[in-house]
This record gives structure tokens, sequence and C-alpha cells, in this order.
């Protein structure tokens, strides 16, 4: 009985030591000669390996952060400034600070404002949409609503809200890939600068119609009627093709649009309340949808 | 106004649903069910409904308290395992092993994987032979129970044609002299449900037929089946002609151990068989190869849950590698 | 019988419309002509607004090679040339009509004569059939000249007429058969000529045996017309499929029919080649079926390019209330209408009408690996798996298991239990691979 104990033991401790020295050998022999930086890099990244950046992963982005010997037009959006500061410290090359960005949802045609015209009955993909119709209401440009840019998110930050029928960013947890903006056969997300205190402003449409025929699809569409353009003082707002834009570039945050706007297309996220202007209500019908469309999002930043 | 409803092509659908397919699957079980019925009586509806039942009511509970997700039930898959499970266990078990064998089957085997689709053993196969290893006592009592139909003295053998072919060859006789000592071993009684073995195989005329209808409704391909046939029926006959004495041949092991219930209902379910065509011809000869080896060489007298469970575990690899023959297989120059 | 070897689905028939007669479609107040009905570069118009036109009088000409003529299909007043929504609702170049009277243009022979010797040459048939703006009309409309000019180093040894039409429910190509057979055989006979082929097939599946004994008795009087009968099964009258039944030869993976030795046409090209060549008359009008289980008048009608899809729905008489699916060609391949003032274009060949019990998808349940859309699939595809990873946007591995060989049947689709919709993810990964591949094609 003790033979047998015995030689099992002999034969598993030699069996062990063959096969560390085979390991050992090979491990030596196929080693791959890397820079020890790329690891370093690639422990600072997020490792969520979105390929925000423009890379196959937080690997490659690390591999090419240490081959180029430059961080020109490198930028890792999820980790931001404070993982870059630590990549150019660690490379010791000069990091171009960026303002935070973050995805916006261009489009406000919820449930209740643009109709449903037609019943789309295909897998539920709006590039399968796209690539058949204009879309199931009778906004060309809208939201199709059917979740390509949930499904493509990384992170869980974009989820299509049931009741109104459009995608909600989650703020905290956006990283600005850009992963939804490309899955969106619609061009309906862009990514905008936070701003600081983390108040935007932006147009949340992207109808190219007639102010007519844009309306009539929906009531929250951008007409085009320029008003916006005029009341701005610093140039930042465009119109072209009947379609507003604001440029983050030059938008000073001073909210005289979207009080201007008559369809409430102009979307203000986290700015503290309007004070009460009793007499300068303007006389279009759908006015109050402005203040209120952006207090759902002011108030779930609150939560 | 009217609205329109708009999809991608096509418009139509074949009506075909899974629910509709395991309905299907159930019919062509049913002429086994009713015979078994009339051999084994109340015995054997009390099986398959408990079977059936516990099969459904494990999955809706699991689905619904556990997984929280929309219990499937009513796709009628677990029902089907409940079915095949008690038609694959001895006329004589008590009810309780049913039930232990539908938890395995519905709980272990198939929903810890997924769920439909995604089990990679077959839920009722892993049951049966959970049960047979934990209750081996049990599982191979062949004792036939009293029934209302046939006089008990008119009742064949406690053993399995198979279990007494082996015990006969363990005391050193030759198979011709086994099946003179076992008359009620003869093709014609096993054919027409005579001869012992569970609930489900006791007629393999009656299992022919639902295979026919399951082919009929295009339910299943031929292709698994027929393949399990042939390969055993070609090795088997090599080796019976090389030593008759020592090897039982093709037709004695068609008809018996449940090669006919297991290469019908069992082999061709959906989710642990390969899918193409050429994949499930090798599919097919592999269960054919390992049951006639388990039977032959190994300690248990059967085989074909062994060798189909076996195959099942090299069905993801046949589903990548075997692809079907595609449509103009050169590609064009330039 | 023939048939193809692989695949292939056996939807019920439903030739519901097959005894309606053609008859002519009344003419609409305003006709809407695309520039662009036809594969390939859009026609360049040649009218201004406020010209006059006659029937069959070329209003639009070929912006290059894969291109077609577009030609006047009623009399009247060009009102406004610009963007008018099609039937998917998008807008797009159009010319429009307001109609006036039904004036013809002088040159198109209009008698019932039938016109059996062409003295043309190879190429001056081509060149007619160019001019006169055929195009396939077996659905995807490309034009027919371009398919009668076989690129240099490529031999054409046959000639297929498809006169299959495995879609359910379509009965126009049918009707053309019965009605017009002696036409459709002189049209193939020219094509013959213009390919320089010495055999050519006329193709008919089983569930049409009067055109079967028709086109036979007719087609005994021209040398190396053949009929051949085929087995009722989907997709048959597929390009490739075709090939496959009727010569038993395989087009290769990204081939093209020509690859073996093939050229396929339908019957109704044929006989636009018959009228384009013999009778001088442009490709405007078209039979068109009308039907459907819910449709009470239904029609073969022969319609002028143009019309809007509102006037065919309204000769259908009365419908169910509720919510319809509209369908502009056969219920396995055509398009839903989703704008039913968009116009009906020269290769349209059939407005379908199915209810919402009809043709509602069910609930999309998980794969069950059962195989059945591998069974289905005509070109030997793995639809379930090219599903799975068209969803991961695995393009790579798609092309690999040969996704641009789709050919967007439908029978996976048509089959699956579970209703996953195979085909839809499967036909936006197709166009993404066959994307990449040109582009490649591009670098290189």
């Amino acid at each position: 009985m003790s033979n047998i104990i015995l030689i099992t033991i002999v034969t598993m401790s030699v069996l062990g030591i063959i096969l560390a020295m085979v390991l050992y050998l090979v491990a030596k022999k196929f080693k791959v000669e890397e820079d020890p930086r790329i690891d370093i890099i690639e422990a600072t990244m997020p490792g969520a390996n979105c390929g925000g950046c423009g890379f196959a992963g937080c690997r490659d982005f690390a591999t090419a952060c240490v081959k180029a010997g430059s961080l020109e037009g490198k930028f890792c959006p999820v980790g931001g400034n404070a993982v870059m500061k630590i990549v150019g410290e660690k490379l010791g090359l000069q990091v171009e600070e960026k303002a935070p960005s973050i995805a916006v949802v261009r489009c406000n045609g919820n449930c209740d404002v643009r109709p449903r015209t037609s019943i789309y009955d295909g897998s539920s993909s709006c590039r399968v949409s796209a690539s058949l119709y204009n879309g199931d209401t009778d906004c060309a440009f809208g939201c199709l609503g059917l979740g390509d840019c949930e499904a493509a998110c990384p992170f869980d930050s974009i989820k299509i809200n049931r009741t109104t029928g459009l995608p909600e960013v989650n703020p905290d947890t956006c990283t600005a890939c850009g992963s939804c903006v490309s899955a969106c056969p619609k061009q309906v997300i862009e990514l905008r600068p936070k701003g600081p205190k983390d108040r935007r402003l932006f147009v949340a449409c992207r109808n190219k119609d007639k102010g007519g025929v844009a309306r009539k699809a929906c009531t929250n569409a951008c007409i085009g009627c320029k008003k916006c353009e005029k009341v701005c003082n610093f140039e930042a707002i465009s119109v072209t093709d009947n379609l507003a834009y604001i440029d983050p570039a030059k938008c000073r945050l001073c909210r005289k649009c979207a009080a201007e706007c008559p369809t409430g297309a102009i979307h203000e996220v986290n700015f503290p309340p309007r004070p009460p202007k009793p007499a300068a209500a303007p006389a279009s019908p759908a006015a109050p949808a402005a203040p209120a469309a952006p207090a759902t999002e002011t108030l779930k930043k609150e939560e | 106004m009217r609205k329109l409803i708009v999809s991608p092509s096509p418009h139509i659908h074949s009506k075909d649903s899974t629910r509709s397919l395991m309905a299907d699957v159930l019919i062509a079980l049913s002429p086994a069910m009713l015979v078994s019925v009339f051999f084994y009586g109340l015995q054997a509806i009390q099986m398959v409904l408990v079977g059936a039942v516990t099969c459904v009511a494990v999955e809706w509970l699991i689905q619904k308290y556990l997984q929280k997700v929309k219990p499937t039930i009513n796709d009628l898959s677990a029902a089907v395992t409940g079915v095949l499970l008690a038609l694959n266990l001895p006329p004589n078990s008590p009810w309780w092993l049913t039930i232990v064998g539908s938890i395995v089957a519905i709980g272990v085997a198939k929903l810890t994987f997924g769920g439909l689709g995604h089990n990679i053993f077959n839920p009722a196969l892993v049951g049966r032979v959970f049960l047979l290893i934990s209750f081996p006592v049990l599982m191979t009592d062949w004792s036939i129970p009293a029934s209302w139909f046939i006089n008990s003295t008119d009742a064949v053998t406690g053993a399995t044609p198979l279990a007494a072919i082996n015990e006969g060859l363990a005391s050193g006789l030759s198979v011709k002299d086994i099946l003179a000592q076992n008359p009620g071993l003869s093709y014609s009684n096993i054919l027409f449900a005579r001869a012992g073995g569970s609930v489900g195989e006791i007629s393999g005329l009656a299992l022919m037929l639902g295979f026919i209808y399951l082919l009929v409704r295009r339910v299943i391909r031929p292709h698994i089946t027929i393949s399990i046939w042939l390969t055993i029926a070609v090795v088997t006959g090599i080796f019976w002609l090389i030593n008759p004495d020592v090897y039982t041949g093709p037709v004695f092991n068609l008809l018996t151990g449940g090669v006919l219930l297991g290469s019908i209902f069992m082999a061709t379910d959906y989710v642990t068989s390969p899918m193409a065509a050429k994949g499930q011809i090798i599919y097919g000869i592999g269960i054919g190869l390992i049951t006639v080896m388990i039977r032959y060489w190994g300690s248990y007298p059967e085989g074909v849950s062994f060798a189909i469970l076996i195959m099942n575990a090299f069905t993801p690899l046949i589903n990548k590698y075997i692809h079907p023959t595609r449509f103009g297989k050169e590609v064009r120059n330039g | 019988m023939r048939t193809f070897k692989i695949g292939g689905v056996h939807p019920h028939d439903k030739k519901i419309a097959s005894d309606c007669p053609i008859e002519q479609f009344p003419i609409q107040s305003k006709a809407y002509l695309p520039l662009s009905q036809h594969i390939g570069a859009p026609a360049q118009a040649v009218v201004a607004v406020g010209d006059k036109v006659l029937v069959g009088q070329l209003i639009a000409q070929a912006g290059g090679f894969v291109s077609s003529p577009i030609h006047s299909s009623v009399s009247g007043t060009v009102s406004a040339i610009g963007p008018v929504k099609d039937f998917t609702g998008r807008a797009i170049p159009t010319i429009t009509i307001d109609v006036e009277g039904d004036e013809w243009d002088p040159s198109i022979d209009r008698s019932p004569d039938i016109v059996r010797e062409c003295a043309l040459e190879p190429k001056e048939i081509i060149a007619k059939i160019s001019a006169m703006g055929v195009v396939g009309l077996g659905g995807a409309s490309f034009p027919t000249h371009v398919k009668l000019s076989p690129p240099p180093g490529k031999k054409a040894e046959c000639l297929i007429i498809n006169g299959a039409e495995c879609e359910p429910y379509l009965t126009s190509d049918y009707r053309l058969l019965i009605e017009h057979p002696e036409e459709i055989v002189i049209g193939a006979t020219i094509m013959m000529k213009a390919l320089g082929v010495k055999r050519g097939y006329i193709a008919i599946e089983e569930n049409k045996p009067e055109a079967i004994a028709l086109l036979t008795k007719t087609a005994a009087s021209y040398e190396g017309v053949e009929v051949v009968k085929l087995r009722k099964k989907y997709p048959q009258g597929g390009e490739k499929q075709l090939i496959d039944a009727v010569t038993g030869r395989r087009v290769p993976s990204m081939g093209l029919p020509i690859d073996a030795g093939a050229v396929v046409q339908n019957v109704g090209t044929s006989f636009a080649v018959y009228e384009a060549v013999q009778k001088n008359k442009p490709l405007f009008e078209g039979v068109v079926t009308v039907t459907g289980d819910c449709v009470k008048n239904r029609g073969n009608w022969l319609l002028r390019a143009g019309t809007p899809y509102q006037a065919l729905l309204d000769s259908a008489g009365e419908l169910p209330v509720g919510a319809l699916k509209l369908i502009s060609g056969g219920p396995m391949m055509g398009r839903t209408i989703v704008n039913p003032e968009g116009p009906t274009v020269k290769s349209t060949s059939a407005l379908l009408v199915l209810t919402a019990e009809q043709t509602s998808r069910q609930k999309e349940t998980g794969c069950i690996r059962c195989g059945k859309c591998i069974d289905a699939c005509p070109m030997g595809l793995e639809p379930y798996l090219l599903n799975k990873l068209a969803r991961l946007g695995r393009y790579d591995e798609m092309e690999a298991l040969k996704i641009a060989d789709c050919i967007e049947c439908g029978c996976c689709l048509y089959s699956c239990p579970a209703y996953m919709p195979l085909l839809d993810n499967i036909r936006i990964a197709k166009a993404e691979v066959i994307k990449r591949i040109r582009a490649r094609a591009v670098q290189k």
C-alpha cells in the first residue's frame, strides 16, 4: 500500500518537474520583446476596449501612444483628461487638454408630438427600418426608437425610454466614446462639450424639411424660422436647410434662443429654473414645452 | 386614415412555430404512448403525466422565481422532455423517480445552460442517465407490472433482451444458446411489443409510425436516424459474420435497447444535434459506432443514451467545421 | 421534371387571379415618371416644363451604358420636373405629366398583326432594345441591353426565358404566356439572335399546365426554342436557381449567370423586346396583377408606368377595415408600399394586398437550432449563424461564410419557427460586406 503511494508521489513530482522545465524553455524561446511601457500605459487605460479613441482597443491605443512618440490627435474619450494626463506623465509627452464631451440626442419627437403613421413590423433594428423607408412617422430625420444606440453602447449609458420612445443618455456614465453616434442611421446623436457646470444648449431636432412639413410631422420640430439666429448675440446659431444648429464653440449659454424658439426645439440642460416672466410669454401655443422638457432632465440630474 | 404595415420581405410565413413543431413531436410519440398504456395500464399513464407535469412545473417555477424571466412553457418543449423522459424509464419505476429525473432534466440540463436552444445535452437523456447512475437497481428492474390487459403469466422475461444477452455471455453461453433459452426474444415479439424494455420502446412498430409522421410533416430530416441505423447495421453485421457466437446480429441490435426510441426522438433533438445535412450524418455515424462499442465491449448492456450524450458534446464542433453545400463552390476569377 | 438542387420552400401558390384576362387600366389624370426606374445611372430629362409629349415619346435619355431611357406613358403636358415621393415615401427626381387625351407617337406600330421575321443584325437589335428603354421585368429592373452584351471573353451558350413565376399570388407572367405566346417566343428568338446562341429555353413551373401546353405547341415552329417544365418550388425563378434547374450548371460564388454560359430574361421582358424590336414600341406599360385574398376585384391590368398605386387600390374594390400591408411585387420578395400616392414604374409586376392576420410577424422567440433555415436556403448558407454575426457586426466572418451570395429570397425567414428576423439583419450585413469587398477592390 505504502509502495503505491510512494510511486504515485514520485511519478507526479518527476512529471511536474519535466513539464515545468518544458514550460520554462518554451517561455524563454518564444518570448516576444515588447516595450514595457505599453503594459504600463495599458494599465492606466479604462479597459473598456470601446474603440472610442479610433484604435482597436486599449492595448492598441497604448501601443500607438508609445510608438508614435507624440500624443497629438490621440485622446481617450472614456478616461478623459485625467487619464491622458497620466499617460503624458509616464511617457514624458505633451498632452492637449480637451473639453469633456457627452452624447446628446438631437430629436425630441416623442410619441405624443410625433404621431405614428405606419406600423413597422420588421426586425427591431433602426438600420433595417432606415433601409426600408423614412420611418414610421412623417418625419424623415428623427429618431426611429428601435434602440441601435442602446445595443451599441458599451457602458449601458443610453437607454430607450419606453414612454417617449426616445433614447436618454445617462450623464454620469456616458464617456462620449461615440459608439452610439456611429450606430445611429439617422445621425440623431451628436457628441457635444459637456459645458461649464454641465450646462448645455442644443437644438433637439434634425428635421431639414420646410417649416410647415416639419411641423405637421412633429410639433416639437425645428421649423427653421431663424428667430434664434436673429436673437443670438454671438453668431453661434446658423440655420441651413431649414434647420438651426448651435455651434458649441461660440455659444455663451445665454439662453436667449431657447426662450425665443416657438416649438421648444432648443433644449437647455442643467440650467437653474428661469425667473418667472409673467408678461413676456411668447404667443406661440407650443412655448410651454420649452421649459418643460429640459426640466425633466434637470430633475434627473439632481436625483 | 388607414395605417399601413411596413416590413422587409418576405411578407408571409410557413406558420411553423416552435410550439407547433413540439406539438408534432408529441403527436408522433402518441402511438408509442398508446401501446404502453395498453400493456402497462395506469402505470404508464401515471408516468407520462407525472413526467410532463413535473417538467412544465419545474420550468415555470425556475423561470418565474429564480431567473425572473417570462416563462416559456407555452412552447411545449418542457412537456416533450417530460414525456420522453417518462418513456425512457422502466415500467415499474416509482412516481418519485420520474419527478427526480424531470427536475434534473429541466433544472440542470436545460435551464442552467440558458433554456431552449442553449442546452448542450439532451435534457431527457441527462435526466435518464442521472437516474441510471444514481438508482441503478430501480433503473434496471425490468419486471413487468400487473396490468388489466395481459395475463401476467403471458408476460415475458424480466430482463431486457440486451441484458439477457449480456448475462448469458458472461456466464459463457453463446448468443444462439441464449436466444434458444429465451423464447420471448424473437424478433416478432420485439417488433410487436412483447419484450421487456423501457415504457416507450415496447413496440418498434409504434415508434416507426411516429418517425414516418415526423418525416411527412417535415419536422425532422431522416439523415440522423437513418445514418444511426445504417452504422449499427453495418458494424454489427461485420462482427456477427466474423463470430455469431459472441456478437449479436444487426436486426437484433437495431430493434432492442432503445435504438429506435433514441434514434428517432432523442438523437434528432433540434438543439443538441448538428444543423447541416453532412454534419447530421457524421453525428449519426458517431452515435452508431459508440452504441455498438458500448454494447460489445462496455459493462452496460445498452448504450444509446451514452452514445447520444457523447455526440451531443461534439455537436458545436461539428456545427463549426461542417458547413452545408454551398451553391457554386468556386469563386469567379477577376 | 427539373428543379434546383439545394434548399427551397413550398409556400401555397395562391394564383387566385390567374383567370382574369389582361385588360387596359384606365389612364389617370396625372402620370409620375421617376428618372430612375432601373438599376444603374438615373436617366437625364430631355423635356422641359410646359413641353407637350406623346405616348411613347422619349422624355429622358440614358445616363450611361448601365442605364435606360424613359419614355412617356401618356400624352399631355410636362407640368413639373422635380422630387416626388415614391412608394417608400422618399422623394426622388420625377417628371410629372398632366394627361390630355391618348395620342400615340406615330412611329409605333399599333396593329395587332404579329411580325415574325427580324432582319436586324445583332448589334442593331441590342441598340434598338437599349433605345426603347427595355429593362428586366423580373424584379431587379436591370437594363436588358447590358445583359445581352456579355463582357469580352465571356460567351453565352443559351438563353433562358423565365416563366417560372414562383412567387405566390402573381399571375401577370402567366397571363402573358397564355395570351401572347407567339410574341414571347419571337422575343426569345430575337434575343437569341442578338446573343448569337442556338439554344433557347422557356422555363415554366408545373402549376401552369395550360401555359406549358400552349408554349410547347407554339415553340414547335421555331428552331432552337424548347419549353422546360419545372417543379413548383420557390425560388425556382431566381436566376441562379433557374440556370441550375434548366442546364444543371451552377453559377460560381460572386459570379454572374454569364459565367455559367447562360442569360436569363423574364417572360415580360421577352414580350417587351418583341414589341420594341418588331413594333417600335418603347417600354412604358406592362401587365400588373392586383390581387390578395381580401381583394374583391382582382385583375391583370395592362398598366401605364407612372400611375399612382392608389388608382390600382381603388380598382380593387372595398377592402377590409383595419391595418393592411400593400406590397409591390410578390409576398416573398416584394417591397411594402408606404405611400400609395407613389407611382408604379415600368417594371412593376403586382399590387398585393394582405391583411394584418396574413402577414403580421409573430414575436421573435429564441433560436432552437432546428436547422430549417439551412434546409431552406437555396444558396447553401447558414442564415441562423449569419443573423447572429450580423447583430454582432462581425463582417469578416460573415464574408468567409459567403454572405455576399445571399439572394434575399426570404426562404430562411419564411421557414423559421422562432420567427427570427433572419433576412432583415442579413440583408443589412450583406450590403455592408459587399461595400467592404468593393472598397478593397478599389484599393488594389
